[in-house]
């Protein structure tokens, strides 16, 4: 229908709206994460700071670029604060140490290709930042699984303002005397040499894993906690609803449970799963997120739980150490499918559509 | 609302909340507006056919005198809110946002407010269901919660399908509305009364009365006024938007779903506003036909906003005038704010179905800019049908109104919840107005079509049918005539025969 026409009509009802907007939706959703991020850059320090104002700041530009070569004007939409979400979600999904470029590129690559080439926002199939971030794995597998041990910004050895721009742009000069593999690589390494978990975890080399997320990873992965924490604000806030995460945690948790109880010297057990990688940050940040994920609550259920699932096995068989980001972007090529054959029943009739037989209504005896 | 409320919800899965804003409109006592000096009251007021004009320009009538009859099954009368002269039988502005002329009766008052003697029945309980029916009909009752079906029609359902329960709408879910609210705490006793008269005239058990529990001053009159009759029940029900659409207060006081194809009847129920209960009473009790209501004039623009009783075809202006108004308003609606029209001007009279005129300042109207639809699903969580208005509208977006008809796009109740939430504020409600308007275009257009095919075919069978005919005539005839002929022939050829034996 023709929009002009639309324009042209008089006002119609609602005549009142509740007091959201897009940009509120998104910038609330950044407010959750702000705890998380800083608290991985006071664990990686300035590299990291470095690496996330260029990724969101390459996002931004990229949008930008997109808008006005569409002829739109850029500045009110780039406002509603998706671009700077999807920025910062792959900010804090890339290893806090890597090079400017990649953040640059895949901040690039996440809105001009995965979501304003689709026809911007709400038309992306796949989630943006998670293109990004599997198109970098792929491209650069050495950078992007180059992790770094936390080296609080206050510590004596930690990199200082200068020092951060140097590894920034030239890379660490010593990369393997920094580096450090995370508790899911470091385990599938042990396991694929023929080492066991119990001596692997045992092993005085074996990467941490406190729950205040002091170990090896992205700033989004590290503090899953708080990342936990600003999930709960979010659903407290009523910008998602439990159905993707609580099904997303679940997906990881039952599969990993039988697989530990069976046994325990091959599989990690459940915290460990849950903790560590993208879990986290995942179920509440990234399959949570509203374009690329089944609009029914039947429909996040089981879009969240394939997630899950999709995670463990490919945490647990696969060739990568972790696997959220692969398992989202396989339940986003679902989603259309889910969509489709999920719906809610309508009021009056049954799940096929059909109306209802009034005599079995009229039978009903009052609750 | 504790923590897990929050999160995993409770009360109805279905609807909105907006702030309801009815206080202090609500707590104002009921005023009584002045005569006005002239009536406008349209032929159509309800749903169905418009009312007959049995009155002539210039003829004097009394308050309550019959002006305008009903035609046809469903439709209702017209009575005079007061005495005076018919001043004019033809077009006004009619209550409705397109601003279009509309056929209607005025009446110049003459200030004396005289009444025609109507006879009650002694006892209404004593006559038949029927009568009672036919009484409420003379007396031009329709809904008056919105919908103004005409009450008797209604009523009169009870006699071919079995109702047990009649559901009486107290919930006034629409922001800003007291009306109902107010005749509660007012009038109960008459509320009530006009409860079981229509349980008489429906033939029904019980009554349940759903009142949203932010009306606890209505929930307690109502009670103390019921407390006599077991079969009356006051049922407090959630806050929430549309829990006074009917589909949705019968789920939830009675638990039974509205087939979709079926009329609420079908189930064994009827519902029912209050102000109509109220109606019913005065109908007959007083022998005061619908002449007037309650109508709560509310909004940020309204001086001194609270209810008024003021006669049925009360310009807008009028009423306005009486409560006053500190600012000009930047949206005149008729009806509340999630389904209410929007008024071109205030030279638009009240009508017997009107609860409410807002006046609306600026920051109580919504005129965002609608954005692309970031697929929050916020408005299939709010619709209380269940369907997926996101899906409806991207269909209608392209056109493709048939997969929006898929969808269940004549499911749709237009109650707003969508477009209510939507944080991209895209016109919801008005694409499916829209799509709906198209599609009943299209089917009457196809039913035509229909219509003009049997027609054609008809008469081609006809021509057919009158040309064989013709035909066989024509081959009858030469057959007799064939047949003539070989008969004279066979006689000359005897006959010489004849001469030569
Ligand atoms: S207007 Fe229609 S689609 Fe929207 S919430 Fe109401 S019933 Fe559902
Ligand atoms: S509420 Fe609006 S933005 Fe959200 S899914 Fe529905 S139409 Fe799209």
């Amino acid at each position: 229908m023709n929009s002009t026409l639309l324009a042209a009509a008089p006002p119609t009802a609602p005549h009142a709206v509740a007091a959201n907007s897009v940009s509120r939706i998104m910038l609330t959703v950044v407010a959750t994460l702000v705890p998380a991020t800083l608290y991985g850059f006071w664990l990686y320090g300035w590299p990291a700071i470095d690496l996330f104002l260029v990724t969101i700041l390459a996002s931004l530009l990229g949008e930008g670029i997109c808008l006005r070569l569409a002829g739109r004007r850029a500045l009110p939409e780039l406002l509603d604060g998706s671009a700077l979400l999807t920025g910062w979600r792959l900010a804090i999904s890339l290893p806090p140490w890597a090079p400017w470029w990649i953040g640059v590129m895949g901040g690039l690559f996440a809105t001009v290709l995965a979501k304003q080439v689709f026809g911007g926002l709400g038309q992306n199939l796949f989630n943006p930042a998670m293109v990004a971030r599997v198109f970098l794995l792929i491209s650069f597998p050495v950078q992007m699984t180059a992790w770094v041990a936390p080296l609080p910004i206050t510590a004596e050895l930690a990199p200082g303002f200068v020092d951060g721009l140097r590894i920034f742009f030239s890379g660490p000069a010593n990369l393997d005397a920094v580096s450090s593999a995370s508790l899911l690589g470091y385990a599938k390494t042990e396991l694929s040499r023929g080492i066991d978990l119990m001596h692997s975890l045992a092993a005085s080399g074996a990467p941490g894993n406190s729950l205040a997320g002091e170990r090896p990873g992205s700033l989004g992965e590290t503090a899953a906690l708080l990342i936990a924490g600003g999930g709960l604000v979010m659903l407290f806030m009523r910008i998602i609803t439990w159905h993707i995460p609580a099904a997303m945690l679940a997906g990881i948790a039952v599969p990993a449970a039988i697989a530990h109880a069976v046994d325990p010297l091959r599989y990690l057990d459940v915290a460990t799963h849950l903790l560590s990688g993208g879990a986290m940050l995942g179920a509440f940040f990234i399959a949570s997120d509203y374009v690329t994920s089944p609009n029914t609550k039947a429909g996040q259920l089981i879009f969240g739980a394939g997630c899950g699932f999709l995670t463990y096995v490919i945490r647990t068989w696969g060739g990568y150490p972790e696997g959220v980001a692969f398992a989202v972007l396989l339940m986003n090529a679902l989603t259309p499918v889910i969509d489709r054959y999920v719906r809610p029943r309508i009021l009056g009739r049954n799940r096929r559509g059909a109306p209802l037989d009034p005599a079995i209504e009229r039978a009903k005896a009052a609750p | 609302m504790g923590l897990m409320e929050r999160i995993f919800g409770h009360g109805p899965r279905w609807g909105v909340h907006p702030a309801d804003r009815k206080r202090p409109a609500a707590d104002a006592p009921l005023r009584t507006l002045p005569l006005p000096a002239r009536l406008y009251l349209p032929l159509l007021q309800h749903v169905g056919q418009p009312a007959r004009p049995v009155v002539l320009v210039g003829q004097k009538v009394l308050k309550g005198q019959l002006l305008a009859e009903p035609q046809g099954r469903i439709s209702a009368p017209i009575h005079a809110p007061t005495s005076g002269t018919v001043a004019a039988i033809g077009d006004i502005t009619a209550p409705h946002p397109s601003g279009l002329p509309f056929s209607a009766i005025t009446l110049a008052s003459d200030g004396e407010d005289r009444a025609i003697e109507n006879e009650v029945p002694a006892d209404p309980f004593a006559l038949s269901p029927a009568a009672v029916t036919e009484l409420v009909a003379a007396a031009g009752v329709v809904g008056l919660g919105g919908a103004t079906f005409p009450s008797a029609v209604k009523l009169a359902l009870g006699k071919r399908t079995e109702v047990t329960t009649l559901i009486v709408n107290g919930g006034e879910c629409e922001p800003y509305l007291s009306c109902d609210d107010r005749v509660m705490r007012d009038f109960a006793a008459g509320v009530v009364d006009g409860v079981r008269l229509m349980m008489h005239a429906l033939g029904a058990r019980e009554a349940l009365v759903g009142i949203e529990d932010n009306k606890p001053e209505a929930i307690a009159a109502m009670s103390k006024a019921a407390a006599p009759y077991a079969e009356i029940r006051i049922r407090p029900v959630p806050s929430r938007y549309p829990m006074g659409s009917d589909r949705q207060l019968i789920q939830t006081l009675t638990g039974k779903e509205v087939p979709s194809d079926c009329r609420a009847a079908d189930v064994g129920v009827i519902v029912n506003n209050v102000n109509t209960a109220h109606a019913v009473h005065r109908a007959l009790r007083q022998g005061e036909p619908l002449i007037r209501r309650i109508v709560t004039v509310n909004g940020g623009a309204v001086w001194q906003p609270g209810n008024i009783m003021a006669p049925v075809g009360t310009l807008a202006s009028d009423l306005l005038a009486f409560a006053g108004l500190k600012s000009e308003p930047a949206r005149l609606l008729m009806g509340g704010p999630m389904m209410g029209a929007v008024l071109p001007h205030a030279l638009v009279p009240m009508v017997k179905g009107t609860a409410g005129i807002l006046a609306l300042a600026a920051d109580e109207i919504a005129t965002p800019v609608a954005g692309p639809c970031i697929r929050c699903g916020n408005c299939t969580r709010a619709c209380p049908i269940g369907l997926l208005p996101l899906e409806m509208a991207a269909h209608i977006r392209v056109d493709a109104l048939a997969g929006a008809a898929d969808l269940g796009l004549s499911d749709c109740i237009s109650c707003g919840c969508c477009a209510y939430v939507c944080p991209a504020h895209i016109p919801l409600v008005q694409y499916f107005s829209h799509a709906k308007g198209e599609l009943w275009a299209q089917e009457r257009s196809k039913l035509r079509l229909e219509a003009t095919k049997r027609l054609a075919a008809a008469r081609v069978e006809r021509q057919e049918r009158e040309a064989k005919e013709k035909a066989a005539a024509a081959a009858r005839r030469k057959a007799e005539r064939a047949a003539q002929k070989a008969a004279e022939a066979a006689a000359a050829a005897s006959a010489p025969t004849e001469a030569a034996t």
